[in-house]
């Protein structure tokens, strides 16, 4: 086979995607150690060729080189995008110019990313959604919503007479092998589950979504838009997606909402408020809570655990007008998880300023997670009546994780009062 | 000042603000569960659904109106970092 030779998958359809076997770190956050494919596809029918997605601008000469070598760009009727991250659409503007037939196909909440990425307006193209076809003649594409897999605008897209599903990122992996097939390339295992862990784990709700959409599927090939096209035993692919999609661990909570407490000390001071705080949300029924010091920790399996956990409270001193090291080392390590559907807290013990409290508060909810009771603040040694306020800390947090708490009129200016500091103030 | 009495009725909490506050200044204080990300009415994460009172919110801008559409939002819809409240009594909840 010549070196940019487009690869036929079934009959009427190829691969016309690229090959970047130099790249080692992807999208800063992932690292790729034998590169990456762009995936792209051409799917022929008897009244025209559809085209799946682009690759990266910088290899658009090859991706066109392989899609002239199957269709004319005067028989291009469709452009589905499945994902609209550049890696996929580098070469679409281009695309667009040679095939200006051709109609734009993408997923509903694309649109406003369409246009970011065009800069323009002024765009013809047809919004689609689950159940939507376009046909191609004697063949049909049908189109599965499936959004944040891994941004909003995903899309699966459906070759159903090939049983083919050309996937977007789901499924994907960074891993490069021009022999291209599953059962042909090297072992590309650790990459398929790396990808998932860094790119699909914090959607994981959306990934049980999209599986109930595929899993009925009569599965004969899946097609991603990176690392090697599945045509062994496709279906494993999709059970392992549903195993990572179940929670971690294990909870053996079982009904109880689960509060844990992390916290830093240098005197004691703060381990002693974070004991309250845990103390007091045990007093409330259904609530499990745990106290853990970060010191005695790593990050990733307290990341693990903040993944399980419905909330999270933090105890942190504030150090020359800082919350401290470790408690921003997981802060910032948990875009790997979702958890902005949880509840947080702040609390600490300070010598002589104690912003760190709201600096953490303020992060909590940068990170989209609740923070309804007020973080209690220090000044060195908490006296009885001080952990008395950490143990209300803890009750109240747990009367929210319950939904027990009484319902209740305040005014604005007392709000005020409590949040002076806020970034929305 | 004119009032308005808004509702969180995720958290169970009313807050009398003054007339001409904006949801994004209220809710975050109050630990309701409208969360935010860009804040300045382009993103759509904080669209919240009013249970009740849209006519106490000022009318939707032009900007607002387009990021709604393009969200398929609702016609109870809003986004909380835009809609502004006028006066009356207005219940709303994260969605």
């Amino acid at each position: 086979m010549k070196a940019d030779a487009a690869v036929p998958l079934a009959p009427g359809v190829h691969w016309v995607g690229a090959l970047d076997p130099n790249l080692r770190e992807f999208d800063v956050i992932l690292k790729t150690a034998n590169g990456t494919t762009y995936n792209a596809y051409c799917v022929r029918g008897s009244a025209g060729v559809a085209v799946i997605d682009t690759v990266k601008a910088e290899y658009a000469d090859t991706f066109f080189e392989r899609l002239q070598q199957v269709a004319r760009y005067d028989e291009i009727i469709a452009i589905v995008l499945n994902h609209l991250e550049p890696d996929h659409t580098g070469a679409l503007p281009e695309l667009m110019r040679r095939a200006p037939q051709a109609r734009l196909y993408i997923s509903v909440k694309a649109q406003m990313m369409l246009k970011g990425l065009l800069k323009s307006d002024e765009l013809a193209y047809t919004p689609v959604n689950t159940g939507d076809t376009i046909s191609l003649g004697d063949r049909t594409l049908r189109f599965l919503n499936t959004p944040y897999l891994h941004w909003p605008d995903t899309q699966c897209t459906w070759l159903e007479d090939a049983g083919m599903l050309f996937s977007g990122d789901v499924f994907g992996c960074h891993f490069c092998d021009a022999r291209l097939f599953n059962d042909r390339v090297g072992d590309f295992r650790f990459s398929f589950e790396y990808y998932y862990a860094h790119i699909m784990r914090p959607f994981r709700e959306y990934v049980r979504d999209a599986l109930d959409l595929i899993e009925p599927l009569d599965l004969k090939l899946i097609a991603p838009a990176h690392g090697p096209i599945l045509r062994d035993a496709p279906r494993a692919y999709v059970q392992r997606y549903r195993q990572l999609a179940a929670p971690q661990l294990h909870n053996e909570a079982h009904r109880d909402k689960t509060l844990i407490v992390f916290y830093i000390s240098a005197y004691g001071n703060t381990a002693r408020m974070a004991q309250a705080v845990r103390d007091g949300a045990e007093e409330i029924d259904g609530v499990r809570a745990s106290l853990y010091d970060l010191q005695g920790g790593e990050v990733t399996p307290f990341v693990d655990l903040i993944e399980e956990a419905d909330a999270i409270a933090f105890g942190t001193p504030t150090i020359n007008g800082d919350a401290v090291k470790p408690i921003w080392d997981l802060l910032s390590s948990l875009a790997v998880v979702k958890v902005s559907d949880k509840l947080g807290a702040a609390f600490g013990s300070y010598g002589w300023s104690g912003e760190g409290v709201n600096m953490v508060e303020d992060r909590l909810r940068g990170l989209k997670l609740r923070v309804p009771v007020k973080g209690v603040r220090v000044k060195l040694i908490p006296t009885e009546d001080e952990l008395e306020s950490c143990r209300e800390l803890g009750r109240d947090l747990a009367r929210h994780l319950t939904g027990r708490v009484a319902r209740r009129v305040i005014d604005m200016s007392e709000l005020l009062k409590e949040h002076p500091t806020h970034a929305q103030g | 000042m004119p009032k308005a009495n808004v509702t969180f009725e995720d958290i169970g909490i009313t807050v009398t603000v003054p007339a001409g506050t904006r949801l994004i200044e209220v809710s975050e204080r109050v630990g309701a569960g409208i969360t935010y990300s860009c804040r300045e009415g382009e993103c759509g994460t904080c669209i919240m659904k009013i249970v009740s009172g849209m006519e106490n919110l000022a009318q939707r801008s032009v900007l607002e109106d387009k990021v709604l559409q393009e969200n398929m939002a609702g016609r109870n819809n809003r986004l909380a970092c835009q809609a502004q409240v006028l006066g009356g009594e207005i219940v709303v909840r994260p969605g």
